[in-house]
């Protein structure tokens, strides 16, 4: 046997259309084409839309990691979304560096906020580490708010846009084409993450701690290696996130924008690639379709939640049957 | 030369003593016994060896190393492997993958190693893999790899179980109550197993075990624990002549007739 | 004023705002020991406690008045209202997912929490609104230390609450069930006790508890916000936690030492009132760091 069992398959429950190699080649190719011409389909508007949705993916694929893979319920996820949006901001407005050079900042800046708070935390059990990561991703929220240096309540405002080798990334359609990118390196990574020893390793624990550990799974230190990828996703998203707005203020990383990303992991289908890209789009176009709603949009996205749980807790995107 | 030596080891829980003061030897390249009747500890004294619980006192040393403080995941990599007594493979996952979960603390390949396809990564999955394929031949199962394990008849599980500890390259397995729910035959083959564990692949067994007949066939030497107290240590036929064994376990059974 | 009328006043402060951790961490504690859930909606049942208080008390207050007597007439009906509403949430969300892996439980009870609010966000749009009572700006002065009526009320009604609840749970067979459940479910179902009934009953009191709060919270501090739930789940959850989850006393005993803590906290140099949910969130994230069992708490059981 030549292939390692893909697992989960990346396509989800479409791997049963999609069966043979040239039939996913020719979808991933008909997907890039499709994202390569849509600002031209849907407008500058929808293109602003679609970079969202873009960024939400991004986000998205980091906390499913977290709690699609490892199996941990993270309710402070902007948190580290507000270190990278943050990094970015204050480093290039106040000290002049270069948006590339603040964006590796960024990142090393996550994978210590995520050790920091993970290590003694990862441990507890699955309750308390939920409220302790609303906790956590409420200090970073008020304390951005409280702050002069964050720009206290009102943030921060003329991040420049970055340059590229004289590609000058300012128009939406400039940081649409960068969301793409960054969704694709985003999608290549969790499934080659999720194809590995340490993907294994996240189903493992995830199913049963003690006869991971029984087996040498050192399962902290697994959960730390999960919280601090989903940091890094954050961070990353974070950092283009403030350069594409040029603006950013403290209440974009607040309990509700945790929620936000959570709800689009689990709605589309926790864990599986396809599902969580399409829990994305549902959240960043829903509140557009369902414009009408005002204020109910938040209470149906929640009662949608709620009947998922209890009705179909594998989410949207079909499920892949067990038996191959 | 003893494998895993064990001295004065004392486990309560709440108030009730658990394991009191046990001294118990494992000599390497053996096939040993825990009896004993119900609720003698004998599950806990596992849990002791393999870092789940933390006695109060005493010292546990395995080839020298002494491992009270360690945790379990350190343990099994020191070469300390085990089954449960209710088999506890990872749900909605392939019998192959169960048992591949054994390679991961004989490897290390990390995030960026799998993020960048590097070579050490390539190279790890395929020994990971292989691994994995040979301990399950070991076992007897040659197919159905990518089934969902818990689909398996129970019999077919309790292998998997074992061909996933034996990944792990213990040196020192122990089975918790390894023949529980098998059929004779199945039994049988089971007594085989391992007797080729310890003479294939130089690993020595410790198993807790209530089939008596099975035990007295298959082991060296037996320990009986009793209210967690280690009352006889000594092959199958001192054991067996034993009057303080014969009367834990008669003991126990004319409280049985009393319920 | 001097150090001692400073340490007084935040004292009444600490001991007022303890009374209302207290009350909802009760029922934070209770069923955590039943189920071994931390219910997440437990703060909105708070929120909906107080919502619930205001809207009995718009109709009644031409019967009963807009003061005291209004306020404890419309806190009971809130208390029994809320108190069906959590056995109903328990009912349809939580005992069909108890056989669920854990995470799914979880994120159920955020998403409860979640419609609760949204819910009534949807229905107050975002604004904050009056409670509607009247209770006067009497007290007792005593040189710079003053205390109010209504602080006085508040205490001993949450005092009288607590009290009713201790004596419920150590003095009657529900009590002993509930104490039986959560050491050891099965066994408990095995010696006859209606496993069901009790958690029924247990999220009942619970919610009860948290709708007193609730609706008192609305009377003293005198509006009611569809987000104030959520702050409070988080404190008392805080307290529950510094106590020891699962102990009835420990509830009470944290929501004391965490309404001293921050109000005694943010007497701190450096440390003003926007800085007083980082401080609490603080407490919480080093106490269960370094004594999750909390002050009162059992240790947790070993697995397996």
């Amino acid at each position: 046997m030549a292939d390692f069992p893909e697992r989960p398959s990346a396509w989800g429950g479409l791997a049963v259309l999609l069966d043979t190699p040239q039939k996913r080649y020719a979808a991933i190719a008909v997907i890039l084409v499709a994202m390569a011409v849509a600002p031209y389909v849907f407008g500058s508007y929808g293109t602003v839309i679609l970079t969202n949705a873009l960024l939400y993916v991004l986000l998205a694929l980091g906390l499913n990691i977290v709690v699609g893979y490892a199996g941990l319920l993270d309710l402070g996820f902007a948190a580290f979304f507000a270190v990278g949006a943050y990094t970015v901001g204050i480093t290039t407005l106040h000290f002049g560096l270069n948006f590339w050079l603040a964006l590796p900042l960024a990142i090393l800046l996550a994978i210590i906020a995520g050790i920091v708070i993970g290590a003694p935390t990862l441990r507890l059990r699955s309750d308390y580490l939920a409220i302790v990561t609303l906790g956590f991703g409420e200090i970073v929220r008020i304390t951005a708010r409280n702050l002069r240096e964050t720009g206290g309540a009102s943030g921060l405002i003329g991040i420049d846009s970055p340059w590229l080798f004289g590609w000058h990334i300012r128009t939406p359609l400039d940081f649409y084409y960068v969301f793409c990118v960054l969704a694709i390196l985003g999608v290549i990574a969790s499934v080659r993450l999720a194809n590995s020893r340490l993907g294994r390793a996240w189903l493992y624990v995830r199913h049963d701690e003690d006869a991971a550990e029984a087996m040498g799974i050192n399962r902290v230190k697994v959960k730390l290696a999960a919280y601090v990828v989903g940091a890094i996703y954050g961070s990353i998203g974070g950092a283009f996130f403030a350069a594409n707005l040029g603006a950013i203020s403290p209440e974009s990383f607040s309990f509700r924008q945790s929620v936000l990303i959570l709800m689009a992991v689990i709605l589309g289908g926790m864990g599986k690639i396809p599902g969580v890209i399409l829990g994305a789009f549902i959240v960043i176009l829903a509140p557009e379709l369902l414009r009408d709603f005002g204020d109910l949009r938040l209470l149906i996205f929640a009662v949608g939640l709620l009947l998922i749980m209890l009705f179909r807790p594998s989410g949207i995107w079909p499920a892949r049957s067990k038996s191959r | 030369m003893t494998l895993l030596e064990l001295k004065g080891v004392s486990l309560s829980f709440a108030g009730s003593k658990v394991l009191d003061a046990v001294d118990f030897d494992v000599p390497a390249g053996r096939i040993v016994s825990l009896i004993g009747p119900n609720g003698a500890g004998k599950t806990s004294l596992f849990n002791c060896i393999t870092g789940f619980y933390k006695p109060q006192q005493g010292s546990i040393r395995f080839d020298g190393t002494e491992m009270l403080k360690l945790k379990p995941h350190r343990v099994t990599q020191l070469g300390i492997a085990r089954t449960f007594q209710n088999v506890r493979l990872f749900r909605e996952m392939t019998v192959l993958e169960n048992v591949m979960s054994g390679m991961h603390c004989r490897t290390s390949s990390g995030v960026i190693d799998a993020i960048l396809r590097l070579p050490l990564q390539r190279r790890e999955e395929a020994e990971i893999r292989a691994v994995a394929e040979e301990c399950l031949s070991f076992v007897g199962i040659t197919g159905g790899w990518d089934r969902e394990a818990t689909t398996l008849p129970y019999g077919w599980q309790r292998r998997v179980e074992i061909a996933r500890a034996l990944a792990t390259k213990p040196r020192l397995l122990l089975l918790d109550e390894p023949a529980a729910g098998l059929t004779s035959g199945e039994k049988e083959d089971l007594i085989g197993l391992i007797r080729r564990i310890r003479n294939e692949r130089d690993i020595c067994v410790l198993l807790i075990e209530h089939d008596t007949g099975l035990v007295m066939r298959l082991s060296e030497r037996i320990s009986v624990l009793d209210h967690g107290v280690m009352i006889a240590e000594g092959t199958p036929k001192e054991i067996q002549a034993n009057q303080r064994v014969i009367e834990a376990y008669l003991g126990v059974e004319e409280d049985a007739f009393d319920l | 004023m001097s150090i001692f009328d400073i340490f007084t006043n935040q004292l009444l402060n600490g001991i007022v705002l303890g009374s209302f951790y207290a009350l909802v961490a009760l029922g934070y504690t209770m069923v955590f020991g039943v189920v071994k859930l931390l219910n997440f909606a437990h703060g909105e049942l708070y929120m909906v406690g107080g919502f619930a208080g205001f809207l009995v008390l718009s109709f009644l207050a031409p019967y009963v008045g807009p003061g005291w007597f209004g306020v404890a007439v419309s806190m009971v009906l809130a208390m029994i209202a809320v108190g069906f509403l959590g056995v109903v949430i328990e009912r349809v969300a939580y005992a069909p997912m108890l056989s669920a892996p854990r995470l799914s439980i979880l994120i159920t009870a955020l998403a409860v929490s979640l419609v609760l609010q949204n819910g009534m966000l949807t229905l107050t749009k975002g604004q904050y609104v009056p409670f509607g009572a009247s209770l006067g700006f009497g007290g007792v002065r005593i040189d710079n230390f003053f205390i109010s009526y209504n602080q006085m009320v508040l205490v001993g009604v949450a005092a009288v609450l607590m009290l009713a609840l201790e004596l419920f749970v150590s003095r009657t067979q529900y009590g002993r069930a509930m104490r039986a459940i959560s050491v050891d479910k099965d066994m408990a179902r095995l010696m006859g006790i209606n496993v069901n009934a009790v958690i029924a009953i247990t999220f009942f009191l619970g919610s009860a508890l948290a709708a007193a709060a609730g609706t008192m919270a609305g009377a003293y501090y005198g509006s009611l916000w569809y987000f104030m739930g959520f702050l409070i789940g988080l404190k008392a959850f805080t307290a529950a936690v510094i106590g020891g989850i699962g102990s009835i006393p420990g509830a009470m005993l944290g929501g004391l030492i965490l309404g001293l803590l921050e109000s005694f906290g943010t007497q701190l140099p450096g440390v003003g009132s926007e800085w007083k949910d980082v401080f609490s969130f603080s407490v919480l994230i080093l106490v269960l760091v370094f004594k999750p069992t909390g002050l009162l708490g059992k240790p947790e059981q070993e697995r397996m």
